[in-house]
């Protein structure tokens, strides 16, 4: 058997990365499966079908609280974070400037940090300027988080973009702001939803950063963390765990599918382009 | 605004012109425009670190900072038996998770790279998909099949491949591993797929065309030119994993304890913040010589095999 290229195709790759993809999968598709189990305990043979663990969430004020706080928290972060990563995405991909590798490098530097470090270090900067730890905290340090994610987003999104459609536009006398509203903005909308919905979805699911810095307003991961300390709450717990996973799923799937979306317009617009 | 007096030397004038020249270059624009950002990452990233180095050199008493320099922490960072062990078992772990993510995840990328076929977006999707769930839960699942009564065990009970639950599946160094391996493997293929992506096909089967068999091959051409991969993949596995506080945590016990339970102690209720900067200042040294190490073995291996 021989695939293109001369390369050859093992029989065995394929049962291996299917056998990847199942130890990938096997977590997160388990706990919707007890979810529904009748049972306080997570064990097999499952013990039927039961919705209520899901039902005895909506009684439960302080998740709904938390889950109010994750909100908050994700849509400030989500828009702060998009917002910053435009400003540098822009600059990086339309100019050339010295200094730019160091200032992506210091913009990407959390992804090879260790969390609890840039935890710890934000926890420190912010007691020591004698602030309260609050939701705001939580939504400032997240911020640093994200940027990774919404700058390598958002510079995949302005890379292939067509400078000389600015250009005419201001040629024929549209203003700058015109010009960013009218041209610009169109062309790389998918890549800034697609930024904000991967942003919104990493302060969804961020933890040690939520832990150091939240003080006496937990989001839901914290909450959770919380609650894994009693037995009794585990089935609530693996209810809203995969009502999370679910919502994780869905605002990525969303994500990917604008950031395909813009990735063919660009390459349609390169191809006219000729 | 005041307006600037008519009387102005031509010598002063020239500069002026060069900067305002300056700012309406590229180069102004381009910094004016990522300095927010900037700004923000130097503020919340840049200046928090530093200071962190600070205090590692200061010392404590009760609440009082002694900002006198002094090694204290780094000797008892680096001599207390207790934080050695964790310091220790904390690279062992990290190394040897991002040894066993990158080796399982290299096929992965390889055969979407060589395979995939026109659905490659589809099958990255799908190897992303999990890792963008919720890192607590994911732990929290592990910790729910790996338990005394937990779904690995009573499933094989249940299909009488046992007949009493297997213990030492949680609780230790290994089922920490298990979970970080299964945590960071998209963020190791991802890197690996990349530059998969960007070898020229043809090299490969100059390589065939020349007698070389499969294995040689991928030795001497597709392993050297993935190398950048490779090494990004490792960097960005084995220096985040080395302070993981969540996983070892949850499914660790006792014999899995990792650095991060020390670091975070001291910034809770035992609250010596010097000491909690030196464990971290230390833990980031050491694991940054180590992946460096890492990354020198690595092309010296390829190079002596090319």
């Amino acid at each position: 058997m021989s695939g293109r290229h001369g390369i050859r195709k093992s029989r065995w790759l394929p049962v291996y990365v299917t056998a990847y993809l199942a130890f990938l999968y096997l977590p997160i598709l388990l706990l919707p499966v007890f979810s529904f189990n009748n049972a306080a305990s997570t064990t097999f043979p499952l013990a039927g079908f039961t919705t209520k663990w899901y039902a005895s969430l909506w009684g439960n004020t302080a998740m709904l609280a938390a889950a109010r706080n994750s909100l908050i928290v994700g849509i400030c972060v989500s828009v702060l974070s998009t917002g910053l990563a435009i400003c540098a995405a822009r600059a990086v991909t339309r100019y050339k400037f010295r200094g730019q590798r160091a200032a992506t490098g210091l913009l990407m530097a959390p992804l090879f940090l260790p969390e609890i470090i840039v935890a710890v270090s934000l926890l420190m900067i912010v007691l020591q300027l004698g602030l309260e730890l609050s939701l705001a905290t939580v939504i400032l340090g997240q911020t640093v988080f994200c940027l990774p994610y919404a700058l390598s987003v958002l510079i995949s999104g302005f890379d292939g973009f067509d400078r000389s459609l600015e250009e005419a536009s201001l040629d024929l006398g549209e203003t700058a702001i015109g010009t960013f509203r009218r041209v610009t903005l169109p062309v790389v909308a998918p890549a800034i939803i697609s930024s904000l919905l991967v942003s919104f979805t990493i302060s969804l699911d961020e933890f040690i950063l939520a832990f150091f810095l939240s003080g006496t307003e937990p989001t839901l991961p914290v909450y959770i963390w919380g609650q894994l300390r009693f037995a009794a709450k585990l089935p609530g717990v693996l209810a809203l765990g995969s009502l999370m996973i679910a919502l994780s799923i869905i605002l990525i799937t969303l994500a990917e599918i604008l950031r395909r979306h813009a990735e063919n317009r660009l390459k349609a617009g390169a191809a006219a382009h000729g | 605004m005041v307006a600037l007096p008519d009387s102005i030397d031509v010598e002063s004038k020239q500069p002026l012109a060069g900067s305002r020249r300056w700012a309406s270059s590229d180069e102004a624009k381009g910094l004016t425009l990522i300095s927010p950002t900037l700004l923000y990452a130097l503020a919340l990233l840049f200046l928090p670190v530093l200071i962190v180095i600070a205090y590692s050199f200061w010392s404590q008493d009760y609440l009082t900072i002694d900002r006198s320099f002094t090694l204290e922490n780094y000797r008892v960072a680096l001599s207390e038996p207790i934080y050695r062990d964790l310091l220790w078992r904390s690279l062992t772990i990290s190394l040897a998770v991002s040894l066993i993510t990158v080796t399982f995840s290299y096929p992965v990328a390889w055969f979407i790279s060589f395979h995939g076929g026109v659905h490659k977006n589809l099958w990255l999707f799908l190897i992303t998909v999990p890792c963008w769930t919720s890192y607590l839960l994911r732990v929290m699942s592990w910790k729910v099949i790996l338990g005394y009564q937990g779904v690995l065990n009573t499933g094989l009970m249940s299909i009488g491949l046992i007949d009493q639950p297997v213990t030492g599946l949680l609780y230790n160094s290994n089922a920490v591993i298990i979970t970080l391996v299964h945590s960071w493997a998209a963020f190791a293929i991802l890197p690996i797929y990349v530059s998969l992506e960007k070898i020229d096909r043809s090299l490969i089967e100059a390589a065939h065309d020349l007698g070389d068999n499969k294995v040689w091959s991928f030795l001497r051409v597709t392993l050297p030119l993935s190398l950048p991969g490779v090494i990004s993949a490792f960097l960005i596995v084995m220096i985040p994993t080395v302070g993981d506080y969540v996983t070892p945590k949850l499914v660790g016990g006792k014999d899995g304890v990792m650095i991060a339970t020390a670091i975070q102690a001291q910034f809770g209720k035992g609250a010596n913040w010097p000491l909690g900067a030196a464990l971290s200042v230390t833990t980031m040294v050491i694991v940054s010589a180590m992946a460096g190490c890492m990354v020198l073995a690595l092309k010296l291996f390829v190079r002596r095999i090319k």
